[in-house]
């Protein structure tokens, strides 16, 4: 039944889709659809507002570097779900190292904004029209992209500034530079 | 800053209520102003390592800035420096509550890339042991935001039910948390002979504490009234958050992996899904707390039909061989020593699999080039996902709110950040 409803929805992405998808093909019994960057706003608006699809969950955004291995480094792969109809599929967007930009999906699915960021913040690959695009996972003045195949794996990063050095640290005020002493004639007669 | 920048940003996208939108001063000649609280990273009311900060118009939320990524330690660079069998001890520490979900959910997505299934016992145990540990991740979930809400008995009491349950974990394979129990094509090793009544025993303790603090939680007023009716979600707007897991279904969608797309045999069982009417705190309460008595029924049915046979496919390429043949046979010696040198190697390809994991769907991406390494592996992180609706969740409500609404998102530190 599966299988059925996985060639059932390519042909049914084929037909509406014919100048979009460049690829289609089932993949280990999941349906994935290869498009233009260029069409990626239209496509995504379809999919998720066509009442045939419906994609109504945005499963997983995330990002593949091919450095060296494909014309097109980087790849974005989404994954989508209709709960309607029990469809599953997966899209993947080739981009180019000299442009790695593409539309946000944001205006169509809100989990988007954290998926988005990561996906930048690991890659460096930008999201046109995703107005809160921050490091996730990294601190702010992280250099680079961590995980691009060109990031080093024990890659060290330099030390970054103080954030706020107007702050004062008053702990240091109340750190007793001398012990308290301990006057054993005192307890003559206590513990031995 | 980035949190003073999302905090005032006057155009926010979806979902932000701008600064404009403030509650007028009563008496314009009053002097008020909004106050900005942090609670986090590590915060007493709070479990977990994220950081919420909260704009507040006397207790009010009126802004809310959530901040991830405290406990990020590269786990998706790490898993493309090691062989496919060496990932799932790193796979132990992204639930760490439930990790013996992770190990077969990563299991069995490098299975899916190899195109091999594992034996029917081995399937059978899989099932059993992600059941046990997806109780163990409600009790933790509902035992901590008891407590965080002044329960304490409770906390104890289904904190105690989580010690049996992990006694029975460790009994099979030796550890408490990190359990690193499946492998690629099948298991550590088999179930104890006396299990199936060890588990019955912990049932029973179990069910007793359940059944203890469902009474003192549900008919205790100061629960309910921080419980009932706080941060509503709808399930519309649930779909488009991406909510998966007893989130999704107090909000009303009925969607579990294990009967959507079932893995691991999970046809072969009769058990139900509770659905939630409302969407809030009280209904994912609810939900957990129902899914608890089901996970104990999937585990009876299991282990009254538990199939004899082997636990690991019979794949010198894929599996270790018996020690009996690696000293006695060259055949053996040499199976032995490729699967140690060059670990596993599926087919170049991609793969996506997920499993329904304590918080939600526990997604593994696997891109193999064919080598004994994977080439991008990618988790889809229920608790990442979930935090994204922290914000929408609790603005409007007050600051109290906080506590049982992070506690019943039960955000897991090492899942979400990686």
């Amino acid at each position: 039944m599966h299988q059925e409803k996985t060639k059932h929805l390519q042909d049914l992405l084929s037909s509406k889709f014919k100048q979009q998808i460049v690829v289609s093909k089932i993949d280990l019994g999941d349906l994935v659809v290869e498009i233009q960057r260029e069409s990626v706003g239209e496509f995504f608006k379809r999919l998720k507002e066509d009442p045939d699809l419906t994609f109504n969950m945005l499963t997983d955004v995330t990002a593949v570097d091919w450095l060296d291995k494909k014309s097109n480094r980087f790849e974005v792969v989404y994954h989508l779900r209709s709960f309607e109809h029990g469809y599953f599929v997966r899209v993947k967007v080739a981009l180019p190292e000299s442009d790695p930009t593409i539309d946000s999906v944001l205006p169509y699915w809100h989990a988007a904004d954290f998926l988005e960021s990561e996906v930048w913040d690991m890659y460096g690959i930008n999201f046109r029209n995703n107005p809160d695009i921050r490091r996730m996972m990294m601190y702010e003045e992280f250099e680079g992209h961590p995980l691009r195949k060109d990031y080093p794996v024990q890659g060290k990063q330099p030390r970054i500034e103080m954030r706020y050095p107007e702050v004062r640290n008053t702990a240091k005020d109340m750190v007793r530079h001398t012990l308290v002493q301990i006057n054993k004639s005192d307890r003559a007669g206590g513990a031995a | 800053m980035s949190l003073k920048r999302h905090l005032f940003n006057e155009d926010l996208g979806i979902g932000g209520v701008s600064t404009h939108m403030r509650p007028r001063a009563l008496n314009d000649d009053l002097h008020t102003e909004t106050m900005i609280l942090n609670m986090g990273p590590a915060h007493p009311a709070t479990h977990g390592t994220a950081r919420i900060a909260v704009e507040l118009s006397g207790e009010e939320i009126i802004d809310a800035a959530v901040e991830v990524g405290y406990l990020h330690r590269g786990f998706e660079k790490m898993c493309e420096t090691v062989d496919y069998n060496q990932v799932i001890p790193y796979t132990d520490r992204l639930n760490y509550v439930s990790p013996i979900i992770n190990n077969v959910g990563w299991s069995l997505a490098v299975e899916k890339l190899l195109g091999v299934e594992v034996p029917k016992r081995a399937q059978y145990i899989r099932v059993i042991l992600s059941e046990i540990s997806r109780i163990c991740d409600h009790l933790t979930c509902l035992g901590a935001s008891a407590m965080e809400l002044g329960a304490f008995t409770a906390f104890l009491y289904l904190v105690e039910a989580r010690e049996y349950l992990w006694d029975l974990v460790e009994e099979v394979t030796g550890a408490r948390l990190t359990i690193s129990y499946t492998r690629v094509g099948g298991l550590k090793h088999d179930l104890t002979a006396d299990f199936a009544e060890k588990m019955h025993e912990a049932f029973k303790g179990v069910r007793f504490h359940l059944d203890n603090s469902d009474r003192l939680l549900s008919r205790n007023r100061i629960f309910l009234d921080r419980m009932c009716d706080v941060a509503v979600v709808s399930k519309e707007k649930a779909f488009s958050y991406g909510l998966t897991g007893p989130i999704l279904r107090a909000s009303g969608g009925d969607f579990d992996i294990r009967k959507a797309n079932p893995y691991s045999s999970y046809e072969d069982f009769d058990f139900e899904v509770p659905l939630g009417t409302k969407g809030d705190n009280y209904d994912r309460f609810n939900v957990r707390f129902e899914e608890m008595k089901q996970s104990m029924s999937i585990c009876e049915q299991a282990i009254a039909n538990l199939p004899d046979g082997p636990i690991s496919i019979d794949d010198p390429h894929v599996v270790l061989e018996d020690k009996d043949e690696v000293y006695k046979s060259i055949d053996g010696m040499i199976n032995h020593f490729e699967l140690v040198i060059r670990g596993v190697e599926p087919p170049a390809g991609e793969v996506y699999m997920s499993v329904e994991g304590g918080n939600g769907e526990v997604g593994f991406y696997v891109v193999s080039d064919g080598s004994g390494k994977p080439y991008r592996c990618r988790v889809r992180p229920p608790s990442y996902i979930h935090m994204g609706i922290i914000k929408e969740m609790l603005l409007g409500h007050s600051i109290a709110d906080v506590v049982p609404t992070f506690g019943m998102i039960n955000m897991i530190g090492g899942e979400c950040d990686r």
